[in-house]
């Protein structure tokens, strides 16, 4: 078994359960990438809050294209390999809509709760 | 939500599953050469980058099985895998695998076999139409017996009652069928014009018979099977209509029956006249016919026994009943079905009984194995569970196994079945009835299967739920010596209980084993060895004068007797457990013991003077039958012993008038052995004899017995050759050896034991199978406590003690618990045994010793194994 020892004195830096999907779905609403970029851009824009798992993420990948919200591309990398990048598809748009406003919902009322005094 | 997509992407993987792994290792290899790069890109080194990318995705193998393990394809991957790898280890076990094969194959395709026979002739619908409509009616004879109908009866039902859409009455018929290649003899019933709608079949050429064909002296007509209609008539399609020859009558083709149609009451009926029936011969009372009859829909069979019963208690005037007619007292009345199967039914559910039995043993025997073989794998498991496998991963792993397993039994128990149905029809007593139509029945064969398979998995998964429940650390640092020491209990539990089992089934072949021989010990009256037998069947109008046919019957004897090998050829009217009855009321001048009904009457046989020699039946008394005893001399009888002894007891016999049916009276000459007519089994020997010449008419089908010199089966061409010299066109049918008929007359005993030999002999080898098992896996977890006995001085002598000791506890406690079931079940099989009790001792302590027997040689090897414990070996092994 190769499961990671969580680091004691880091934070958590684990994507909140169930966000993967919503996350991988706006990054690549702004432009076709690959999983690497995908990866290096949530790190980025959270600021290092989130690192994503890469073999969470690869499957996750899979899935949402199995689950026809991503197309996929081979594309010729500079050192002549290959390199798979990902594009939402119009499913795949609408998907992240319901996602977000699921979620923004969600947040709205756990900010309620914690703000809620007596 | 996209299944197309699932659906497209996921064989794509499954079909082509080199390119689907090159496309996710392209996109790891790519995702870890770009986090270096940007590591590098961070200022770290070259090996830095390298290590902080490896560290972050892990290893790169392990990732891709991550990315890999999504997908539905992916559970069939597994699968398969799980598939080899079974095989795999079933194939390292072979000794293993083939008995629990073979066990399966045993238990599945002997319940199948017979389960299908059973369901066939018992539960399934006869071949007709709404067949739970036909009905029988029978009048009711002496102690509540079944008593052919009357024409009498019929004719006053079928006019009378409302109850039924059809009404019909039938009587066997054997005409001679002559023309074309040999006579033959075929089997028919006449019929009153109804019987094709009571049973619900049209003839599938031509036309049914018509009303107006049934009265006496009317048209001859004839509707054929299609089975006769292709053997001997080419399957001609212009038969209809056109004449062929019946015992010497032109008879017109009516019809042709469809193909696969057959008459129940008459399995080998092949064709069918109109009954034609003659009252004015004044026979309209005698029971010699079956009546039928077809419900009106929404008809109970309460409802027409009812109705026919008060007929019967209210006769009318334009129906005379003669004064001693069995009408009045009612009728029974029961469903073709039921009534057919009567006989068998007790034969069938005993030995259903008996395979079930066998059944269990098998399900035991395979529970037995598997958890032999789990215990046995512990260690496997333990490792396994340690290297991270799931339960439901292990579970599955098992699972598939034991599937593999049962799909094997189950394939290998379908030739059984095919096979042992086969033999079933081959085995079967002459009278089964239905046997033409049994075959594997798909859906038993499914039950059966069903249930080893699902004993196969439940007991099959328990090794993975122990593997995975217990701490996995205590199991690997004992490998598999040590185990928990509920298995073995339970597994002797299982043992005992399938010695059990073999120790009824054991005893009760035993019983019937026992009864045979019992019943062939029956000194049967006559000398059966070198005995050559057939029926002669005397038809043609040329022979419508007696005279023609006793000259033919004895010109036909003299040429048999000039046959070289033969010693010796007489004629009887009836041949003793050939299925021929025969008997007559019989009174003496004086009469000094006044009997009734069946004890006045005796069998009859008319005889040729040498018969009696031939057959060898001693002479007690007085002299035999000779060539004195002609027509017109004085008319002499002989009678058996226990006639003899029942009817004139302190009388001397010879000198006493009697008379046979009729007024004129026989003179006793001498007395004879008393000789088994209906069966071994009945002891019921009361018989006259008269000669051919002196009885008041000439049988027109008889028995010839020919005593020969050597092999009497290799006379048969001369025989015939021998009869049809004096006449070409008679039928000769039933040639048998007297031993075979003996054989025969005992086949429904002699099916039951074979069926019951063969489950007897799974079973004890099953308990031998199972006794074994649990000592050398015993044997095997305790190689450390034998040699530790062995080091602290325990002989040899001890070790086998010890082994053997524990086997044969194991067998004791099976003997004794299956004594006492037998003795219990055994009680069910009492109507087939005879001359024993079902409690009798030889054959219970012949079980006991058996098994024992059997018993010590599975624990031989296993003890010997203890001995063989090397306590260095062991010792260093600590």
């Amino acid at each position: 078994m190769t499961r990671e020892e969580p680091a004691v004195d880091h934070p958590n830096t684990d994507v909140i359960q169930g966000t993967l999907d919503m996350l991988i779905l706006k990054t690549l609403s702004l432009q076709p990438m690959h999983g690497f970029g995908i990866a290096r851009r949530i790190e980025q824009v959270s600021r290092g809050s989130f690192k994503v798992n890469p073999g969470s993420l690869l499957t996750a990948l899979q899935r949402l294209e199995r689950a026809g919200w991503l197309d996929s591309d081979w594309r010729q990398t500079e050192n002549s390999r290959r390199a798979k990048f990902y594009n939402l598809t119009r499913a795949g748009r609408k998907q992240l809509e319901v996602e977000t406003a699921d979620w923004t919902r969600r947040v709205a009322a756990v900010t309620r709760l914690l703000n809620a005094e007596g | 939500m996209s299944l197309w997509r699932q659906l497209t992407h996921g064989l794509r993987a499954l079909v082509n599953r080199p390119a689907a792994d090159r496309d996710i290792a392209d996109e790891v290899e790519d995702y870890f050469e770009r986090s270096v790069a940007a590591h590098r890109a961070a200022g770290l080194s070259v090996e830095e980058a390298t290590r902080a990318a490896r560290l972050e995705l892990g290893s790169v193998a392990h990732m891709k099985e991550h990315v890999r393990g999504y997908g539905w394809e992916n559970l069939i991957e597994t699968s398969l895998a799980d598939l080899r790898y079974a095989a795999r280890r079933l194939r390292s076990s072979p000794g293993f695998t083939t008995v629990t094969v073979l066990t399966l194959a045993i238990g599945v395709g002997a319940t199948t076999a017979i389960l299908s026979t059973v369901n066939r002739i018992i539960f399934h619908p006869l071949p007709y139409p709404n067949a739970e409509r036909i009905l029988m009616v029978w009048d009711i004879g002496e102690g509540s017996a079944r008593l052919d109908g009357t024409f009498g009866t019929y004719n006053e039902l079928v006019q009378r009652s409302h109850s039924f859409e059809a009404m019909a009455s039938v009587k066997s018929w054997q005409p001679t069928l002559t023309g074309g290649a040999e006579p033959e003899m075929i089997d028919g019933q006449r019929v009153t014009p109804g019987y094709f709608k009571v049973l619900g079949v049209r003839p599938a050429l031509g036309r049914d018979f018509e009303e107006a064909e049934d009265r006496a002296d009317g048209p001859r007509v004839v509707i054929l099977s299609d089975g006769l209609w292709r053997r001997r008539f080419g399957a001609d399609p212009t038969i209809v209509g056109r004449p062929i020859t019946l015992s010497d009558n032109p008879y017109l083709v009516a019809g042709v029956m469809p193909k696969g149609f057959s008459s129940s009451l008459a399995p080998s009926a092949e064709l069918w006249s109109t009954l034609q029936y003659d009252l004015t011969q004044g026979r309209a009372w005698g029971h010699h016919l079956r009546i039928v009859g077809r419900l009106r829909p929404g008809v109970s069979i309460a409802q027409a026994t009812d109705e026919l019963n008060t007929i019967a208690r209210m006769p009318r005037a334009e129906f005379p009943r003669a004064e001693w007619a069995s009408v009045q007292s009612g009728f029974i009345v029961a469903s073709l079905q039921d009534d057919l199967t009567r006989g068998v039914k007790p034969a069938l559910f005993m030995i259903l009984g008996a395979v079930l039995l066998v059944l269990a043993i098998a399900c035991v025997n395979v529970t037995n194995l598997l958890l032999a073989r789990g215990v046995q794998r512990s260690g496997e498991f333990a490792l396994r569970a340690a290297l991270g496998a799931g339960r439901q991963r292990l579970v599955r792993q098992l699972l598939t196994e034991s599937l593999l397993l049962a799909a094997m039994g189950g394939l290998a128990g379908m030739f059984v079945a095919v096979f042992g149905v086969q033999a079933l029809v081959a085995l079967s007593p002459a009278g089964l009835p239905r046997a033409a139509e049994i075959g594997v029945d798909g859906m038993v064969f499914a039950f059966a299967a069903a249930i080893t398979t699902l004993i196969g998995l439940i007991v099959g998964i328990s090794p993975a739920l122990q593997a995975s429940r217990s701490d996995p650390q205590e199991n690997l640092r004992f490998g598999s010596r040590r185990t928990a020491g509920g298995h073995q209990r339970t597994r002797s539990v299982l043992v005992v209980a399938e010695v059990t089992l073999a120790v009824v089934l054991l005893v009760c072949s035993g019983l019937l084993l026992r009864s045979l021989r019992q019943l062939f010990a029956v000194e049967s009256g006559f000398d059966p060895s070198g005995l050559l037998t057939m029926q002669i069947q005397v038809s043609g109008h040329r022979f419508d004068d007696d005279s023609v046919a006793k000259q033919f019957l004895a010109n036909a004897v003299e040429m048999v007797r000039q046959v070289p090998g033969v010693i010796g050829a007489g004629l009887t009217s009836q041949l003793p457990l050939s299925g021929d009855i025969e008997q007559y009321g019989v009174f003496f001048e004086p009469n000094p013991v006044p009997l009734t009904g069946a004890e006045q009457s005796p069998y009859r046989y008319s005889v040729s003077a040498d018969y009696l020699r031939t057959m060898g039946i001693p002479l007690r008394q007085g002299r035999m039958l000779d060539e004195r005893d002609k027509e017109g001399s004085p008319r002499v009888a002989l009678i058996s012993e226990s006639m003899a002894r029942h009817r004139l007891p302190g009388i001397d016999p010879i000198g006493q008038r009697l008379t046979i049916g009729d007024e004129k009276p026989y003179t006793v000459v001498g007395v004879v052995g008393d000789v088994r007519q209906v069966s071994l089994a009945l002891d019921r020997n009361d018989a006259v004899y008269t000669t051919e010449d002196q009885w008041r008419f000439t049988d027109r089908t008889i028995s010839l017995v020919v005593k020969s010199r050597g092999d009497p089966v290799s006379l048969v061409p001369a025989v015939q050759r021998a009869i049809w010299s004096v006449d070409p066109d008679q039928a000769i049918v039933r040639i048998a050896t007297m031993d075979h008929v003996v054989a025969a007359s005992a086949g429904e005993r002699r099916f039951a034991l074979t069926l019951f030999e063969a489950f007897a002999i799974v079973a004890v080898i099953l308990a031998a199978a199972g006794i074994y098992g649990v000592l050398s896996g015993s044997v095997a977890e305790r190689t450390r406590e034998i040699g530790v006995r062995s080091a602290l001085g325990a002989t040899r002598g001890n070790i086998l003690g010890l082994v053997v000791g524990q086997g044969m506890t194991l067998t004791g406690f099976g003997v004794l618990v299956g004594l006492a079931g037998a003795a219990a079940v055994s009680q069910v099989i009492v109507a087939m045994l005879f001359g024993i009790s079902h409690l009798d001792p030889m054959t219970y302590l012949g079980a006991m010793a058996l098994l024992a027997a059997v018993g010590l040689v599975a624990c031989a090897v296993p003890a010997w194994r203890a001995t063989r414990v090397d306590p260095a070996t062991t010792l260093r092994a600590e």
